[in-house]
C-alpha cells in the first residue's frame, strides 16, 4: 500500500508521482468530513500547528487553519504585522523560539524563495510550505490538480494552459511540477517580460508565443493574478493593455475545448486577467478550488505527521 | 506454499452463515424498521452488502447500507509509522434514532470496533449499535463482544485469519494462516 515518507512538504519538485497521487487520494477521502454535521475527526488530537505567515493571505491561511481544526489539532496563527519580525527578529530566531514551544508542524509563507529549506535544516518539526517567493505553492498545486481530477477523472493527457505572469508565479511552478509528473501537457503564455527563460526544462512544457496558441483545444485554462506587489512598473505598460493581450474573455475562451474548465488561484483582479463574466460563468471552477483547498491541506497535515525524518 | 494454510470456511459456508446472521438480525429487531447496516472498510463493507442482500431476500425491500473507514479514528495514529491512505467513509443518511448493525469480517482485539463506534457517533445518535462479524477469533483487548457471529475460531496471536474476496468483492473463503 502506498505510504508517504516525507517529513516536510516544501515543493512538489521533491515529491514523486506516487506521493502526489497519495496526497490527492487522501484528500478525496477526507472531503466527506467537510460535509458532515460534525466536521471533526480525532486524528491529530494533541498536535500543535503554527501558521507563520510573513505575507498577506486570506484563503491559504484560513484554509490551513480550518484543515488543522477539522483534524482536531490545535492551530495558532502568527502574522508578521503582529509578530516580533517587525521588531527586527530574524527568521531563524523566530523559528527557534517557536520551536521551544514544541509545535509538531509549522506552516509558513515567506517572501524569500527557498526559506523553508533554510528552516528545515535548523529545526526538527515538520514544515509545510504555504508559498515561498516565486518558488512553489504546493498546496495550491495539489488542490488545482484535485479540482481537475474532479472534472475529468484523470490528469494524464490533459492539456492545461497557464496564462499570465509566470516569472513571479509560485502557483505556476507548483502546477508545472505536479502536472507534468502526472502526465498532463502544460502550455504557457504571458508577456515576454513575465516568462522565465528555460522554463521548458521543467518537463512537458511548451511556451506559446500568443495566448490564443495556448488556449487552442485546452481542457483547462488557468489564469494567474497580475502580482502588482512583486513587479516594478517596467513589466507591462498598463492593466488595460495587458487585459487586451492576455485577459480571458467570452471570445477567446471559444478556442479552448467546449466546456473547458476555467481556474484562478485568487485573489482575482476582475477585468484585468479575466472578465467578470468568466469569473462568475458556468465554466468557472474557482470556488470549487477553494472548497478543495481544505481537504488537500488536511491530507498534507495528516501525511507529514506520519512522515519520517528525511 | 511456505506457510501452513487451512481453509476454515468455503463460499457456500460463508453464505449460510450470512443467511443465519440476517435471520438473527431480523428476529432480534422484529423486522427491518429503522435498521441500517454499516460495514467497516474494506472487508466488513463487503460482508455488510452480503447480509443486506440476504435480509432483502427474506423480508423484501432494501435496508440502507453504508461504509465507514476507521483510519482517521485509529488509536495508533500518532506513532512515527508512515500514515496509510485513507479510505472513503460513505454514510449518505442520518444515523439519528437508527438501529445500527456494525459489520466487520474478523473480530480480534476490538480496537477497530472502538474506532468505528467513535466514527458512527459523529453521524448522529443511533438508538443502538449491534455488532455482526463473520469470524470471531478471540483475544479481545477492549470490553467489546459481538451480537451476531458467523463462526467462533480459537486462534493464537501468531496466526492470521483472512477472509478472501473475489474480483466482485464476494467472499469466497476464510483461511487460517500459521
Amino acid at each position: 500500500m502506498a505510504e508517504f515518507r516525507h517529513k516536510h512538504i516544501i515543493a512538489l519538485r521533491d515529491l514523486s508521482k506516487e506521493d502526489i497521487e497519495l496526497l490527492i487520494a487522501t484528500a478525496e477521502s477526507m472531503r466527506e468530513i467537510n460535509n458532515r454535521d460534525i466536521k471533526k475527526v480525532p486524528t491529530l488530537r494533541g498536535k500543535t500547528i503554527i501558521n507563520l505567515f510573513y505575507e498577506a493571505s486570506t484563503r491559504t491561511r484560513t484554509s490551513f487553519e480550518i484543515a488543522g481544526k477539522r483534524l482536531s489539532a490545535d492551530t495558532v496563527n502568527i502574522t508578521t504585522a503582529s509578530s516580533s519580525a517587525t521588531k527586527g527578529e530574524t527568521l531563524a530566531d523566530t523559528a527557534l523560539n517557536l520551536l521551544a514551544m514544541k509545535p509538531d508542524i509549522i506552516v509558513m509563507r515567506h517572501s524569500v524563495s527557498g526559506s523553508h529549506y533554510f528552516l528545515a535544516n535548523k529545526i526538527n518539526c515538520s514544515i509545510i510550505n504555504a508559498g515561498d517567493g516565486a518558488h512553489e505553492h504546493p498546496s495550491q498545486g495539489l488542490l488545482d490538480m484535485l479540482t481537475m481530477k474532479d472534472r475529468f477523472g484523470r490528469l494524464d493527457g490533459l492539456k492545461v494552459a497557464i496564462v499570465g505572469d509566470i516569472t513571479h508565479s509560485r502557483v505556476a511552478r507548483s502546477n508545472i511540477q505536479g502536472l507534468t509528473k502526472l502526465g498532463s501537457q502544460v502550455f504557457l503564455a504571458g508577456p515576454p517580460t513575465m516568462m522565465p527563460p528555460g522554463v521548458e526544462r521543467l518537463g512537458d512544457v511548451t511556451v506559446c508565443a500568443t495566448m490564443n496558441e495556448a488556449l487552442q483545444d485546452a481542457d483547462v485554462v488557468m489564469m494567474l493574478r497580475i502580482q502588482q506587489e512583486r513587479q516594478g512598473k517596467t513589466l507591462m505598460p498598463n492593466a488595460r493593455e495587458y487585459s487586451r493581450y492576455f485577459g480571458l474573455n467570452p471570445n477567446n475562451i471559444k478556442l479552448a475545448k467546449p466546456n473547458a474548465m476555467v481556474m484562478h488561484p485568487g485573489p482575482i483582479n476582475r477585468g484585468v486577467e479575466m472578465s467578470s463574466s468568466m469569473v462568475d460563468g458556468d465554466q468557472s471552477w474557482i470556488l470549487k478550488q477553494v472548497e478543495n483547498g481544505v481537504a488537500v491541506r488536511m491530507s498534507m497535515l495528516y501525511h507529514v505527521c506520519g512522515g519520517e525524518l528525511e | 506454499m511456505a506457510y501452513d494454510h487451512t481453509v476454515l470456511m468455503d463460499g457456500a459456508g460463508i453464505k449460510r452463515a450470512l443467511t443465519r446472521i440476517a435471520h438473527e438480525v431480523l428476529e432480534r429487531n422484529k423486522g427491518v424498521t429503522d435498521i441500517v447496516l454499516i460495514g467497516i472498510r474494506s472487508g466488513g463493507a463487503f460482508i455488510a452488502d452480503g447480509i443486506a442482500q440476504q435480509i432483502s431476500v427474506i423480508e423484501g425491500g432494501t435496508v440502507p447500507v453504508g461504509a465507514v473507514d476507521i483510519t482517521l479514528y485509529r488509536d495508533d495514529c500518532s506513532g512515527q509509522l508512515p500514515h496509510q491512505a485513507v479510505g472513503r467513509t460513505d454514510i449518505p443518511f442520518s444515523l439519528e434514532g437508527k438501529k445500527v448493525i456494525l459489520v466487520d469480517d474478523v473480530l480480534y482485539t476490538g480496537r477497530t470496533i472502538r474506532a468505528a463506534m467513535d466514527a458512527l457517533m459523529d453521524f448522529g445518535r443511533p438508538q443502538s449499535i449491534q455488532l455482526a462479524v463473520l469470524i470471531d477469533r478471540g483475544h479481545r483487548e477492549l470490553p467489546i463482544r459481538a451480537d451476531f457471529v458467523g463462526r467462533n475460531v480459537p486462534t493464537s496471536h501468531k496466526e492470521n485469519v483472512q477472509v478472501v474476496f473475489d474480483g466482485l468483492n464476494q467472499p469466497i473463503e476464510v483461511v487460517l494462516e500459521k
